[in-house]
């Protein structure tokens, strides 16, 4: 059978991949990181031209239908990890048929939840964990996909200005619909809520959590906050028509929530004397949008909170509330995003996103302020935090792990004739 | 444990103009491994996660004993979905690993020994239950996790196609475990499946689907040996049955040169033509001309039998009851392995009088 890859981007250097190996020994000098671990599927992060990449063995039709399912979520632009291709034919030297394999681009800066725990941690770092994928099941739902296997190692998590952006990896279990059913949204919060406990007792009982977490409360906090962001994304208001502002602050709320209104439904009664809204069509992004418009960064949504609102900072403090506001945002963006930037050395480059880098300056000028008693220019902030800070930091760019034992129900009984999808 | 109903249930699409479960009327006894079938696109899924509470029924009722439980959410039917991939966590003992969920539903800890206990028995893991999964094999890990599914002891088991992604061999090993399992627990169970092998034998019964509409409801032995109408006496059984559409006369059902007895108050509903269903293991197959004359095409030797192709040389007969693919569909006869029919030779064939099927081209029920 010829060797076929299915491919967004065309990439020929894909063939030479050693495809006809099977991936559970292929050679260390491909891989990126050493296996850890066992999962439901053989999966190996694998170098490949100046990148890191994650292969998946499965069954054909399955990598076809995840690699589909993930180009459709890219498209929907939720947040996923992003396929890169498909491959299927391949086969042993000596003709024995191997199974497929997906393959998806490794997210950069990403952090597999049991790496986090590997650090010293801020204290709520689990409930900050939970809040990420809370808004990343909203997300999801919205867009009408049902997950069928919500968990944290089905996630990854990159830093977002001190609170945490979830991206989904694993799509295997999950459908596309034009809408999704209250009972499709429960019993996806249920699996999440299940999981989330299991994964954190997993943790404690290894002894990687803190003293004091409770693992139950923590994943039931999924459930209340999705409901919340829920509600508050989708949720019917009804007023008097006198209170018409409150049409302006449901959208302050939602644009607070780094949501953008694309469609509201208004509507009054018969005699017209309240109103009733709802917002049918919201659009993640308010604030990474504004940004990416204004500077062209392309970051996440709580550090382009943070950044707009240096920004807007900068833009008071020199008075210039009366120009454009892309010409202003260009100057910042020359004057203190880029010099503070590149004021990291090289070295240091692998630590942190160059957003989170500014976002922690911030921080770090802060405290600086308040000790000192006045206000401490950026130069100096950086100066500090780079000599003080950053050079303590692990390198987060290629934070790599596979540590999921899941497998399916079945095929409980034979231990001779191993088979190769399900392990 | 409990006995599931669907009382008219319905689920139609927004958009669709016609249901996907139209109208469906089941009863399913406690204990009972029912199986829902049927090509894709029937309607099976749809019942499926209806009964699970993942989609909303537009009309009518399911009852779970006697709750009714139409309206509640998943989480509140008490049913286990069995077609998860659930994860083993490395740090947690088999016990851990097959109670932690009770322990999130908040049951208290003598209970969770109890029922990890029982669960360890029923799936031979009781010396096993201190370790870690690391030090199980994968046949051991696949069983640690269905056990999670099992102490949680719900009213009933659904399972969506969980052999779908397992290769043949597996597949068939697979499917008589979870029977076995099935059986010992006597959890009544909903299981959904598009391969009509997989339902005859895994099923204590058997519901096939077409279009969203319930065709039979049956045990393998009855679906197989009287099947309703011409779709499920074509989807049961493999080999399927050979379905011939033949002229009827005065004199009865003109099977080539063959007549076939049949009841004359049956004879009567029929028009000009009837459709006759035959088995390939039915078919009685001579050289004397009687019967309906075909040419071999192609001979299976599988060893104690054989499987003959063969075509009708009259063009003017049809296969599979539809008119079309009568060139792509041979009939197919079992026969003696030891002295098969040669290929391109002449051979008669007509069904056995005690395993004959007839159905009304008209509407394609059976009518005898």
């Amino acid at each position: 059978m010829a060797l076929e890859i299915t491919s967004a981007a065309t990439d020929p250097a894909m063939f030479d991949l050693p495809w006809s190996i099977p991936l559970e020994d292929w050679p260390a000098e491909h891989l990126a990181a050493l296996p850890r671990g066992i999962s439901r599927h053989v999966v190996r992060f694998v170098r490949h031209g100046g990148t890191v990449i994650a292969v998946k063995e499965i069954k054909a039709d399955l990598a076809r239908r995840e690699y589909a399912m993930l180009r459709a979520l890219g498209r929907l632009d939720l947040p996923c990890v992003k396929p890169l291709g498909v491959v299927t034919g391949r086969e042993t030297l000596d003709g024995m048929p191997l199974d497929a394999c997906l393959v998806t681009t490794h997210l950069q800066f990403s952090l597999p939840y049991r790496a986090l725990y590997s650090q010293v941690l801020r204290p709520d770092t689990d409930a900050r964990l939970v809040d990420a994928l809370a808004a990343l099941l909203v997300k999801l739902h919205l867009a009408g996909f049902w997950w069928g296997d919500v968990s944290l190692s089905n996630t990854l998590f990159r830093r977002d200005a001190g609170a945490f952006a979830a991206y989904l990896v694993d799509a295997e279990t999950g459908e596309l619909h034009a809408e999704l059913s209250d009972g499709q949204r429960e019993h996806d919060l249920e699996i999440a809520r299940v999981n989330i406990a299991g994964e954190l007792m997993d943790l404690q009982a290894g002894g990687y959590l803190e003293e004091g977490t409770d693992p139950v409360g923590t994943s039931s906090q999924i459930v209340a906050r999705y409901r919340s962001l829920w509600s508050e994304l989708t949720g019917v208001e009804r007023f008097e028509t006198g209170d018409r502002w409150r049409i302006d602050e449901r959208i302050r709320r939602l644009n607070a929530l780094g949501f953008d209104v694309d469609e509201l439904a208004m509507s009054t009664d018969v005699g017209g004397t309240t109103i009733q809204i709802q917002p049918k069509v919201v659009d993640a992004g308010h604030h990474s949008r504004r940004l990416l418009r204004l500077t062209g960064l392309d970051v996440e949504e709580n550090q382009a909170r943070r950044l707009l609102n240096d920004l807007d900072s900068y833009r008071a403090a020199l008075d210039r509330l009366g120009d454009s506001e892309e010409i202003v945002a260009h100057d910042w963006l020359t004057r203190v995003y880029e010099p503070t930037v590149a004021a990291v050395p090289r070295e240091f480059a692998g630590k942190l996103e160059a957003a989170e880098i500014f976002h922690e300056v911030l921080e770090h000028r802060w405290y600086m302020s308040e000790r000192a008693g006045y206000d401490i220019p950026i130069e100096w902030a950086v100066a500090d935090y780079v000599h003080w800070v950053l050079p303590n930091k692990p390198d987060e760019r290629s934070i790599l792990g596979v540590d999921t034992v899941a497998m399916p129900v079945l095929a409980w009984d034979d231990d001779e004739a191993e088979p190769r999808q399900t392990r | 444990m409990a006995t599931v109903t669907f009382d008219k249930a319905t689920r139609q699409y927004p958009g669709n103009p016609t249901p996907s479960v139209d109208k469906l009327d089941l009863d399913i006894a406690d204990g009972e491994f029912l199986v829902l079938v049927g090509p894709s696109g029937c309607g099976k899924s749809t019942s499926l996660r209806m009964l699970a509470g993942l989609e909303e029924v537009n009309g009518g009722r399911i009852l779970i004993g006697d709750r009714d439980v139409t309206n509640l959410s998943p989480k509140d039917r008490d049913v286990a979905m069995v077609f998860q991939n659930y994860a083993l966590y490395p740090h947690m003992s088999v016990a851990e690993n097959m109670g932690f969920a009770l322990k999130i539903a908040g049951v208290d800890k003598t209970e969770i020994d109890r029922r990890v206990k029982d669960a360890a028995k029923v799936l031979d893991l009781t010396q096993y239950l201190e370790r870690k999964p690391k030090a199980l094999s994968g046949g051991q890990r696949q069983r640690v996790a269905m056990g999670r599914a099992i102490v949680r002891s719900p009213q009933v088991f659904l399972m969506d196609e969980p052999l779908s992604n397992l290769d043949a061999k597996l597949r068939v090993q697979t499917r008589t475990q979870i029977a076995a399992l099935q059986r010992r627990l006597g959890v009544t169970t909903v299981y959904v499946t598009h391969d009509q092998t997989e339902a005859m034998t895994m099923g204590d019964r058997i519901a096939v689907l077409k279009d969203g509409l319930l065709q039979q409801v049956a045990t393998p032995r009855e679906m197989y040996d009287a099947p309703v109408n011409v779709f499920v006496a074509g989807f049961i059984g493999s080999p399927a049955m050979n379905l011939v559409t033949v002229p009827v006369t005065q004199d009865g059902i003109k099977f080539g040169t063959h007549a076939l007895q049949i009841d004359r108050a049956q004879l009567s509903g029929l028009g000009s033509s009837a459709i006759v269903g035959v088995r390939p293991e039915d078919v009685e197959l001579t050289t004397n001309p009687d019967g309906l004359a075909l040419t071999v095409e192609a001979v299976e030797e599988m060893g104690a039998d054989a499987y003959v192709y063969a075509v009708p040389q009259d063009k003017s007969i049809t296969l599979d009851g539809s008119g079309e693919g009568a060139l792509a569909k041979p009939f197919i006869a079992r026969t003696d392995g030891r002295k098969p029919p040669m290929k391109g030779s002449t051979i008669y064939v007509y069904p056995k009088a005690d395993h004959l099927h007839v159905f009304n081209p008209a509407d394609g029920l059976r009518v005898n």
